[in-house]
This record gives structure tokens, C-alpha cells and sequence, in this order.
């Protein structure tokens, strides 16, 4: 295995490209570390960019925020405003393993695994986050929901790399919210999960809605019909029930250890319910 | 596979190594530094047994690589105690009988100290939720969360 750890975005990229064996670009390390131990993967090359210039920082962009995709979930947390602007996007990164885990875990790093499960995403596609990938042939920028393609498969091509994730402004009357089912209290793998964001009128009307899910699917799910349901309500029950009946359509999960089809596909709604009243409530909505 | 050099500082002592470009930061600290406070219980990032910091963050050793403390500062248990005075959660440890067998316990010790950095007055719930990725399978967790509210009662004192 050979490291490389370039300065410049030009290099990283050239360096993938040029690779004719396996690649992995290490960000936190907490997925390629464990699978390369586990024999699960063997690199030719593994290209650490957090040496790239800003690719730490989160910056104000627009009325929103841009993350560098080597933000650790730890450093999010502790970003007053992009916190207020978007927690559930920050709770659904905290939410990854345990203290140690958050010091380098990142979100371009969830998403790039591409796991059904993978904690920071849904809340990040209910947002409409936006990735900044740059490759070989220069800079584009994908919807963070285009990303996964399937269990472990992303869009990028080869020599293309995440180098940020922009999550957008908002009005006042907004916020968002990630809740996830396991069995135990901390570091454990979502056996379903759901993120709501709302943006409300002066008289607590929702206006816009957007809700994703997790670990129900092969990889993350807009679900634009439940997010339909709760438009124009002021989220009564009715609305929920149409809301939790339009989530648990959108699902076609595994049956596994972990849960069962039958059970994943009640939860994912139940879930999506408890989220919605959250986000409503943060966005200052009186339930 | 060609050996890397490494110019890092442990403990605020300048150090330098070489090592494979896929050895983890763990196996450098015990077989190459002889750091052998820091434990393997799992390697695979689950049990907190090899718990360092890396600039300040908590991390699992296991899961860095050696060639990615270059240039970082990294502290390890080895680093806590001045001389012969124990760190006040280390003498915590001792007085509550917080460890049976101790394979846990310097993981615990620096996960502890990180979180009383940031929050000097935790609940017990703040104490279990930080240390969720520290398993112990002897004590039953109560002893040390015990032993880390008491250091850090007198650590607020002091
Ligand atoms: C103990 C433990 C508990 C965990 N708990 C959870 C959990 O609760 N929920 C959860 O969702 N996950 C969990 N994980 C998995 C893992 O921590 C997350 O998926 C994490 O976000 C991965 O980020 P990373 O920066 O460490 O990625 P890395 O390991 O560095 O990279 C992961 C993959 O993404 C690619 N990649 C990384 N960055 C980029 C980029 N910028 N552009 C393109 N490709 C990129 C890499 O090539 C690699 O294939 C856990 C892992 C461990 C070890
Ligand atoms: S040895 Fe690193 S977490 Fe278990
Ligand atoms: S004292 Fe034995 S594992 Fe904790």
C-alpha cells in the first residue's frame, strides 16, 4: 500500500486517476481502517486529503453553511450556527459511534461508504445539501442525494472526490430533525431511521416539507410524498397518519438480524412522525 | 511497501519513527515506542482500549494511521501522571477500585480527562454517554463513573 497525503486539489485528484489498482481516500479512516483490517479491502493507494486547503473549515456561504468534507462529527457539534440553522443535520452527524469515533468521523465519509444506514444522510438529502466534487476534468456539484447508488456504491467517478458538502439558507420559521431506531442507547447501526425539514408561515402552516430514510432501502430515501402530506396542515394528526402511511410505502427493506421487513417498515413511519413533531417545534410551531 | 519517517511529539516530547504506511498509530505507540499503556481490545474501533489524543481529539489509536501523526501532537496515559504524582483521576481510580483486571483503564483514564477538559461538572448521564465507547467487561461501569465524578469534584476544588 502506498500513502499519499497532496496539498493541492489538482494533485488528489490526478493521483486517483492515475492509480490503476484499488484507491481509498482516507478522511476519518473509521470505515476504510475497519475494512482494511477485516481483509474486506486492500488499497494500492490510500490518499489522506485532509492536507487539502479548507477542507477542515465550515464557512458561511450564502445564508448557509459550506463543510469541508473533512470536518470531523465532533466539530460539528460544536458550531453554534450551523447547530441553529440545521440540527437535525447536526444531530444525524452525532449520532455516528462513540466519543472517539466523532474526533474523525466525517459526513462525506458516511456518504461515500455508502451504507442504507449511514447516519448523516438523510437528514443531509430532507435538507437538499448539495456535494462539491472535484475529479480529473474539474469541479462539479451533485445533490448529496444522487451520491449513493446502491450498498457501497457511489456516482463518483474515478478520480472524483467529495471536497465539500453545502447545506443551504433558510427562513426564520424552519428547522429539521434525524431520529434513528436501535436497540440500545449509543453506538449501534439504525435499524430504520428518518429526518423531517420543515419551513412554516406566521400562523404555524407548513409550507414546505422534505423527509428522508434510512436503513429502509439500498441507500436513502427522498420520500416526496410524505412530505406532501404534511403541506398546509399545521400538523394535526391527520397529517401525521398521512405522513407515517406515505413512509412506510416508500420502504423496501431487508429482513435481517437487526429487524424485519414488517418491523422496519412500521418504525420508519413512527419515526418520521416523532421527527416531524420535533422539526415543528424547533421551526417554533405550537403543537 | 517502503517504510515512511515520521516526525510527530507524544506527550510533549519530540519523537520520531518509521513505520509501514498501513501500520495503525496503536501498533506504532506499543511495539515501535514501547507505549504500552495503550491497549488493543478489539482494532477495530469498538472498544475505546486504545483511546489517545490527536491534536486535542479523543480518537481510537486503532483506527489512525502512524504516518497520520505527522506533525501532530499526541498524548497517551503515559503522559498523565507528573513524576511520581498520579493524576488525580488516576488516584480516583485507585481509591474507588475502579479497575479489576485494567485493560480498560487507560483508554477510560484518557477518555475521562478529555471530557472533564471540556466539562469540568458532568452528570453521571454526561459521564456514561462520553464513555460509551470505553467497554469494560469487569467492573460494571458504576466504580468508574464514581471514580471519574470524584476527581473531577476535586479537580473543580483544586
Ligand atoms: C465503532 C464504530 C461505530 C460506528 N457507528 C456508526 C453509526 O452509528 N452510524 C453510522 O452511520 N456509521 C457508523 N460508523 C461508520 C463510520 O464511522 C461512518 O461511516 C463515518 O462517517 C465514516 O467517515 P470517515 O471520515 O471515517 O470515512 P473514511 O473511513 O475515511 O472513508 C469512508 C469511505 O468513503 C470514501 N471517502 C471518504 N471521504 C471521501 C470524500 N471526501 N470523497 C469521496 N470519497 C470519500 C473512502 O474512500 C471510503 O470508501 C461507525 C464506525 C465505527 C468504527
Ligand atoms: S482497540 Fe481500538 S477501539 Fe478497540
Ligand atoms: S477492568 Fe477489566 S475491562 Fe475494565
Amino acid at each position: 500500500m502506498q500513502y499519499a497525503k497532496p496539498k493541492t486539489v489538482a494533485e488528489a485528484a490526478r493521483l486517483l486517476k492515475d492509480e490503476a489498482g484499488v484507491t481509498r481516500i482516507l478522511a476519518g479512516g473509521t470505515d476504510v481502517l475497519v475494512q482494511m483490517k477485516a481483509g474486506m479491502v486492500e488499497p494500492a493507494l490510500v490518499v489522506d486529503i485532509k492536507g487539502l486547503p479548507g477542507i477542515r473549515e465550515i464557512v458561511a456561504e450564502a445564508g448557509g453553511y459550506r463543510i469541508g468534507a473533512c470536518v470531523a462529527g465532533a466539530e460539528l457539534g460544536e458550531h453554534a450556527g450551523l447547530k441553529a440553522l440545521w440540527p437535525g443535520v447536526v444531530e444525524g452527524a452525532e449520532l455516528i459511534g462513540s466519543t472517539q469515533v466523532q474526533g474523525r468521523c466525517t459526513q462525506a465519509g458516511n456518504l461515500c461508504n455508502a451504507s442504507p444506514a449511514a447516519d448523516s444522510v438523510p437528514a443531509l438529502v430532507a435538507a437538499g445539501a448539495v456535494a462539491r466534487v472535484i475529479g480529473p476534468d474539474g469541479v462539479r456539484d451533485v445533490a448529496v442525494s444522487d451520491v449513493p447508488v446502491g450498498p457501497g456504491k457511489t456516482s463518483l467517478k474515478k478520480g472524483e472526490f467529495i471536497a465539500s458538502i453545502f447545506v443551504p439558507a433558510r427562513p426564520d420559521r424552519a428547522s429539521d430533525a434525524y431520529l434513528r431506531f436501535i436497540p440500545r442507547t449509543e453506538m449501534d447501526i439504525a435499524v430504520a431511521s428518518a429526518a423531517v425539514s420543515l419551513e412554516l408561515d406566521g400562523v404555524g402552516m407548513v409550507t414546505a416539507a422534505r423527509v428522508a430514510l434510512g436503513a429502509v432501502a439500498p441507500t436513502v430515501r427522498l420520500v416526496e410524498a410524505a412530505g406532501a402530506a404534511l403541506v398546509g396542515t399545521r400538523l394535526d394528526e391527520a397529517a401525521l397518519d398521512a405522513l407515517s402511511a406515505a413512509c412506510s410505502a416508500a420502504c423496501a427493506p431487508i429482513d435481517d438480524k437487526r429487524g424485519t421487513i414488517e418491523f422496519r417498515t412500521h418504525i420508519a413511519g413512527v419515526l418520521a412522525k416523532r421527527a416531524a413533531r420535533i422539526a415543528y417545534t424547533r421551526a417554533g410551531g405550537q403543537a | 511497501m517502503s517504510n515512511i519517517h515520521v516526525t510527530t511529539s507524544i506527550n510533549g516530547d519530540p519523537v520520531e519513527f518509521v513505520c509501514a504506511p498501513d501500520e495503525p498509530l496503536l501498533d506504532v505507540l506499543r511495539n515501535r515506542l514501547g507505549l504500552t499503556g495503550v491497549k488493543e481490545g478489539c482494532g477495530t474501533g469498538d472498544c475505546g482500549a486504545c483511546s489517545v489524543l490527536v491534536d486535542g481529539r479523543l480518537v481510537c489509536s486503532c483506527l489512525v494511521l502512524g504516518v497520520e501523526a505527522e506533525g501532530a501532537e499526541i498524548s497517551t496515559v503515559e503522559g498523565m501522571a507528573e513524576a511520581e504524582t498520579l493524576h488525580p483521576l488516576q488516584q480516583a481510580f485507585i481509591d474507588h477500585a475502579a479497575l479489576q483486571c485494567g485493560v480498560c483503564t487507560p483508554g477510560i483514564l484518557v477518555a475521562a480527562k478529555a471530557l472533564l477538559a471540556k466539562n469540568p461538572d458532568p452528570t453521571d448521564e454526561e459521564v456514561r454517554f462520553w464513555l460509551a465507547g470505553n467497554l469494560c467487561r469487569c467492573t460494571g461501569y458504576d466504580k468508574i463513573v464514581r471514580a471519574v465524578q470524584d476527581a473531577a469534584a476535586q479537580m473543580r476544588s483544586a
